[in-house]
């Protein structure tokens, strides 16, 4: 248990750092599926089914291949690998780099102040997901809803035709 | 020995699945199909199997060489690992989760990477055509999947489906579920591309679609994987809807090849009888129509579930 944790954890920050470095757009969009399926695999060790399930189906799944529907339209050539190699530069990463590097150095404190991460609490059902969200969460769920019909709305409105434009 | 057998009958079955259909759409075409490979052509799938095996493997020189390779395998194995949570009767399964459904609806997303992935890494026009009608179509179908089958959730209490089985023993969910049963027949033809849904392999227009460029045993990847994914959602046509593995006299794991290999048999006769859409159409019909009826119907079936 504690070996695969180890391992998918080590997929998980290998493959996001490929995700980050690698100069084709495809490449680095396949690496970054990589690490969120790493990531599922880590919440289904720590006995969260339901949500390692839901990471493949609309992370890995559904938002992806929309991520990589629009880098296919927007056109992948050579064109678009050395624009990347350009924003790659060291001294355009310099900056996020220390950025990241303050967060983990928080993140490390944090963990060793309180010990190690707590024990899992156990096997987190379905049910309780559901509950979760429509008892203490439902504000939450329905302002997300609420910003996703306005995404909605934008979206339709800047699809859609005048009269008589062509299609 | 299960996962193994279980593997080998899907990939058996799936294997005379592409006899089965040339033989049938014959029959509807009023030909012979194939009936010269040893008796009534069943030995004509080795034959084809023997040609792909021997066939030049070929790379073309401007693809992505490793996303290539990786997208047959991709599709491939989604297909046949989604067959780990389908029960086929009583004790015969490969693994029972309480996610089943989910694990099913993951695998069918991730299978799409594979189709969606080989039209890019081909680097020709037609293939990335293909890939991007297979993106756009999935992620519409998918939507409804999903909501098509929270009917029966709903009613089973679980995403187990072995729960859901058991759950069918007073009435099939064909019954209380018609809606949700026929929108996930559309979604599921359409997520493993059979025609009428086949626009990201369209021969007509794309040569061959997102597969244009491969061939030989990478080829046959697609090729099998395509008879998989019909097995497949055939099969859980029956588990979810027609009761799986239940009904009187036969025992249980032939009342499953009979349900599974109904639908399988109505697939191929959706393909002798209709036409091809046009892809606008196509995406027209399933956000337009398929996506409000499967949400009217989870509506209705949880506000009578409620009451």
């Amino acid at each position: 248990m504690n070996a695969l944790f180890w391992l998918a954890a080590a997929v998980a920050v290998l493959s996001t750092a490929l995700a980050i470095s690698r100069p084709s757009p495809v490449r680095g969009l396949v690496y970054f599926v990589v690490s969120l399926l790493a990531v599922a695999v880590i919440f289904f060790l720590l006995g969260a089914p339901f949500v390692a399930a839901f990471e493949v189906i609309l992370y890995a799944g559904g938002i992806m291949v929309l991520f990589l529907f629009a880098v296919m339209l927007l056109g992948t050539g050579p064109d678009a690998v050395a624009t990347e190699r350009q924003a790659l530069r060291p001294r355009t990463w310099l900056g996020p780099a220390a950025l990241g590097l303050v967060l983990l150095a928080e993140l490390v404190v944090a963990l060793v102040r309180r010990g190690a991460a707590a024990a899992p609490g156990g096997m987190v059902g379905p049910e309780r997901v559901g509950l979760a969200l429509v008892g203490p969460y439902l504000l939450a769920v329905e302002i997300a809803s609420m910003l996703l019909v306005a995404a909605l709305v934008g979206a339709v409105h800047l699809g859609r035709r005048e009269e008589g434009e062509p299609r | 020995m299960m996962p193994l057998a279980i593997l080998l009958g899907v990939v058996t079955f799936a294997g005379g699945l592409v006899w089965a259909e040339r033989r049938l759409l014959a029959l509807w075409q009023d030909r012979y199909g194939p009936n010269r490979v040893g008796p009534f052509g069943l030995l004509q799938v080795v034959a084809d199997a023997i040609k792909l095996l021997t066939k030049e493997d070929w790379v073309p020189p401007f693809a992505d060489r490793a996303l290539f390779v990786l997208a047959p395998a991709l599709v491939m194995v989604t297909a046949l690992l989604s067959f780990a949570v389908v029960p086929v009767a009583p004790g015969i399964g490969v693994v029972g989760s309480n996610v089943g459904l989910l694990f099913f609806l993951a695998m069918t997303s991730m299978g799409a990477w594979g189709v969606v992935l080989a039209g890019w890494a081909s680097n020709s026009k037609y293939s990335l055509l293909g890939g991007l009608r297979s993106a756009a179509q999935l992620l519409t179908y998918e939507a409804f999947m999903g909501l098509s089958l929270c009917g029966v959730v709903i009613l089973a209490g679980s995403f187990d489906l072995r729960e859901i089985v058991l759950a069918q023993r007073r009435v099939w969910f064909v019954v209380p579920q018609i809606v949700g049963c026929l929108t996930f027949l559309v979604a599921g033809l359409a997520a493993i591309h059979r025609l009428p849904f086949d626009l990201p392999e369209a021969e007509a227009e794309l040569v061959a679609g997102y597969h244009s460029e491969y061939s030989g045993m990478k080829f046959a990847m697609f090729f099998v994987a395509e008879y998989v994914g019909i097995t497949l959602i055939s099969a859980l046509s029956a588990v979810l809807f027609f009761g799986g593995w239940l009904g009187p006299v036969l025992p249980p794991i032939v009342w499953f090849f009979l349900k599974t290999s109904f639908f399988v048999g109505f697939f191929i006769l959706l393909r002798a009888a209709l036409p091809r859409p046009r892809f606008d159409q196509l995406m027209a019909f399933g956000w337009k129509v398929m996506l409000p009826v499967s949400l009217a119907n989870l509506l209705v079936t949880g506000a009578i579930v409620l009451s």
